[in-house]
């Protein structure tokens, strides 16, 4: 992990940030009468009005429904806009955003949880009109943020499997479950750390501390835990502690991960950071440096870029065939010399790092290269 | 390539790069604007191509050459960087070779070619280091942008692996003269440091010129090859150009002042080039490449007492002048010399005439873990047949020489080098795939 890094992904939360400053002078302001009203209920979310112009709007949300309900505004590949959590029965909610000319669906969640109830509604008018992207490139930010809502949903209880070894003082069960935990964190790595705050305190590793910063205080997260039971060989009560941190820690990702500023490029990008993290932590071996478990990670970061590849691919692929064809050509390359680190493949038990050899690590170098290097024309492939 | 093909091609590139330098060149010459003048007659490296390399008779031509940068022609009957003026820097390259399909390597070799054209005119390669897609790494890593093509060569060679049994379908090509070299006395020669199944020299006036080309063509091949080792050379050892001081090895002293010159054709001919009779028609024209990286130990070096040093070599270190000479280029009396000196034992006279075209170059790759200078030379030897070449030399030499207490081969390779490019539609190895 890096975590002074501007990853791509958060690159492009700033863009987006900007041209929703840069485009405000040329909006109305949204005046009282011209609010959008929605009534949530229990059942129901009505819209006042499925059509208003772009610009600065106000909605203005009432609960007549029994539960506590949210209130969202996406964007057609489901980011999301605006939202307002926390609005209690009978009471009233107003939420104002900058809103570019489009379609938008308004969700409302009653009791916040679920995919709640949709209303399509449309901002008309040009003025700072986001560039229209096309169905194709929606559908694949659309399932790419389901993708990454999925494994941070996935990993919270095999993380907390894990915690659960270390608060029972259980060494070796928690040796078991260590790498395992951290897989669909590896996967969705350059979205998981574009939450700045989080990466540091669950992904750092010892040498990742800053000046002034407190090895037994600052130092938390799986790589502290890694060190206790690998190095160690114990855990004390600071380590019990410190996995009650990291499921907090990891709870607070899996809230704000479906969040994150996604787009084609990004999803693209992000599947070449993904084989970046393998080139220059787990192929060296450092990211794993006490359990060893490097070829997990590995595994897992060629996963999530081939994730991320394949929901790319139908855009990829008119744009240009021949790219499509070396990837797929080096991504089955790359597996087939993973597998040959594991007697298994239907498990993540891989070969420990520590008895790979000069030579084969090379090996695993050369695939790396020979996938990330293509990988990298991608993001071309998809703005075309 | 001809004067009035890089001529042609300039305003062509001005235009994909449109970054307007070529509007300043005119006060600082780009290696765009570089072109311009070789259209205009600045016949440098067309005449080096054509081998008679009268251009560089003169020692002021050689300066204004490399002041200007200038572009040697890549097209031509022989690949550039062997016979041509010996460049200040080297940055050489081994690679595997990873696919298993004919097709692709030869595509790859296509793309070299195509990528070898351009930066060795001081362009840069695709579309070009900057002004793409903001959301795509450029084509070029634009490192060498404005800078001048510093006499860049870029030149290529096979390994034996090449053409191993059920590979490529090459193992009828394979050349006799092509030998797996014996492992001499004294050889301690590090894998990681040796063979390749490819590899490519790229020498320039400039370093970063050099190793500008290395990167781009393992860029390009990733996937097809995997760099296996690579080597900077600094400080060229050797020269090709008789009238130019032998430059000196780490050791301070001038080696190999009875290299082939690049401007003797008769002898090119007879000890470098590959002739129409010898056995490998696709390598007509071409040439064998023997590489060893020679580590020095320098600090025992530099305690050994003047006169040991200078019998050791069989020259006097100020002038160069053979035992009992007064001036560098005299005519060496082999018998005045100790038995085992290095330049006796190295003379074509020793050998049975046999002798080689060296274009070697110093290194320092830093420190060595044990606080010595990993430093020494790294040599690279052409010739018409390495068994009549480089062999009966270094076997005379790893048996007897004094030197020997002084070095160590650490690295090995050889290589079959391929005729020159002939034109815009040709690419490296063409007639060995055909």
């Amino acid at each position: 992990m890096r975590p002074a890094r501007l990853t791509v992904i958060a690159a492009a939360s700033v863009a987006a940030a900007l041209t929703a400053v840069t485009g405000c002078s040329q909006k109305s302001d949204a005046g009282g009468s011209d609010a959008i009203k929605v009534a949530a209920s229990d059942s129901a979310c009505e819209v006042s009005k499925t059509e208003f112009p772009s610009g600065k709007v106000q909605i203005d949300v009432e609960n007549k429904g029994s539960k506590v309900t949210e209130v969202y505004v996406l964007f057609p590949d489901a980011r999301i806009v605006t939202e307002r959590e926390n609005i209690g029965p009978g009471t009233k909610a107003s939420i104002t955003a900058e809103i570019k000319a489009g379609d938008y669906e308004i969700v409302c969640k009653p009791g916040m949880k679920g995919d709640g109830i949709k209303q399509k509604v449309k901002a008309t008018g040009k003025g700072g009109a986001e560039e229209k992207r096309s169905p194709e490139a929606d559908a694949a930010v659309a399932a790419y943020r389901a993708y990454v809502v999925q494994q941070a949903e996935e990993t919270l209880p095999k993380a907390t499997a894990f915690a659960a070894a270390v608060k029972a003082g259980d060494v070796e069960g928690a040796k078991k479950l260590y790498a395992g935990s951290r897989i669909g964190w590896e996967r969705t790595e350059p979205v998981a750390e574009s939450f700045g705050d989080i990466d540091p305190k669950v992904d750092v590793r010892e040498d990742g501390l800053e000046a002034g910063q407190d090895l037994e205080k600052d130092w938390t997260g799986w790589h502290r835990l890694e060190k206790a039971l690998w190095v160690d060989n114990k855990i004390g009560d600071r380590e019990k502690q410190l996995a009650d941190t990291l499921i907090a820690d990891l709870t607070d990702w899996q809230k704000k991960v479906g969040q994150a500023e996604i787009t084609p490029t990004s999803i693209a990008n992000g599947a070449k950071e993904l084989l970046d993290e393998v080139a220059t932590g787990k192929v060296t071996g450092e990211e794993e440096r006490y359990s060893h478990t490097d070829l997990v990670d590995f595994k897992a970061n060629v996963e999530g870029a081939q994730k991320a590849y394949e929901l790319l691919k139908p855009i990829a692929a008119k744009n240009d065939p021949e790219l499509v064809k070396q990837l797929d050509t080096q991504f089955a390359a790359l597996n087939t010399l993973l597998d040959k680190y594991r007697a298994d493949q239907t498990t993540y038990e891989f070969t420990s790092y520590d008895k790979v050899g000069e030579p084969e690590r090379k090996e695993l170098s050369d695939g790396v290269n020979a996938l990330a290097e293509p990988l990298s024309k991608l993001a071309a492939a998809v703005t075309k | 390539m001809t004067e009035s093909d890089s001529a042609a091609q300039q305003p062509e590139q001005s235009q994909q790069n449109g970054d307007g330098t070529a509007a300043t060149s005119a006060a600082a010459p780009s290696r765009r604007a570089v072109l311009g003048w070789g259209g205009a007659g600045f016949a440098l490296g067309a005449a080096a191509a054509g081998g008679a390399m009268t251009a560089f008779g003169g020692g002021p031509d050689m300066v204004s050459a490399a002041a200007a940068g200038a572009s040697v022609p890549f097209h031509g009957e022989h690949q550039a960087g062997i016979a041509s003026a010996v460049q200040d820097r080297l940055h050489f390259a081994a690679f595997d070779v990873k696919t298993k399909d004919r097709e692709e390597l030869i595509k790859l070799l296509k793309e070299w070619t195509v990528a070898a054209r351009l930066m060795t005119a001081g362009l840069p390669v695709g579309e070009g280091g900057f002004g793409g897609l903001p959301e795509a790494p450029p084509d070029d890593t634009g490192e060498a942008l404005g800078l001048k093509a510093s006499r860049l060569t870029l030149t290529i060679g096979f390994g034996p692996g090449l053409f191993a049994k059920d590979r490529f379908g090459l193992e009828g090509k394979r050349p006799e003269a092509l030998v797996d070299l014996e492992l001499f006395p004294g050889d301690n020669l590090d894998p990681a440091r040796s063979g390749g199944d490819l590899c490519v020299q790229a020498c320039a006036d400039d370093p970063q010129v050099a190793v500008h080309a290395i990167r781009q063509l393992a860029r390009i091949g990733f996937g097809r090859t995997a760099m296996r080792w690579s080597q900077l050379g600094f400080g060229k050892t050797s020269s090709t150009t008789p009238d130019e001081q032998t430059p000196r090895n780490m050791m301070g002293f001038k080696d190999g002042t009875r290299n082939i010159s690049g401007t003797d054709k008769a002898a090119l001919d007879k000890h470098v080039w590959v002739g129409a009779g010898d056995g490998s028609d696709w390598l007509t024209g071409g040439s064998y490449l023997v590489a060893r990286r020679i580590r020095m130990n320098i600090e025992t070096w530099d305690r050994t007492p003047l006169q040991e040093q200078e019998d050791i070599f069989g020259r006097d270190k100020g002038e160069g002048a053979p035992v009992g000479k007064s001036k560098e280029r005299d005519e060496p009396f082999l018998k005045a010399m100790k038995p085992e000196a290095h330049v006796r034992l190295a003379h074509p006279d020793t050998n049975n005439g046999a002798t080689i075209l060296r274009r070697g170059y110093s290194f320092t790759d830093g420190t060595d873990g044990l606080g010595r200078l990993d430093a020494g030379l790294f040599f690279l030897a052409y010739q018409r047949d390495i068994r009549k070449g480089f062999i009966p030399i270094q076997r005379n030499l790893a048996k007897s020489d004094v030197l020997n207490e002084y070095i160590q081969h650490v690295g090995s390779a050889v290589f079959a080098v391929p005729p020159g490019v002939r034109d815009k539609d040709d690419w490296w190895g063409r007639t060995l795939f055909a």
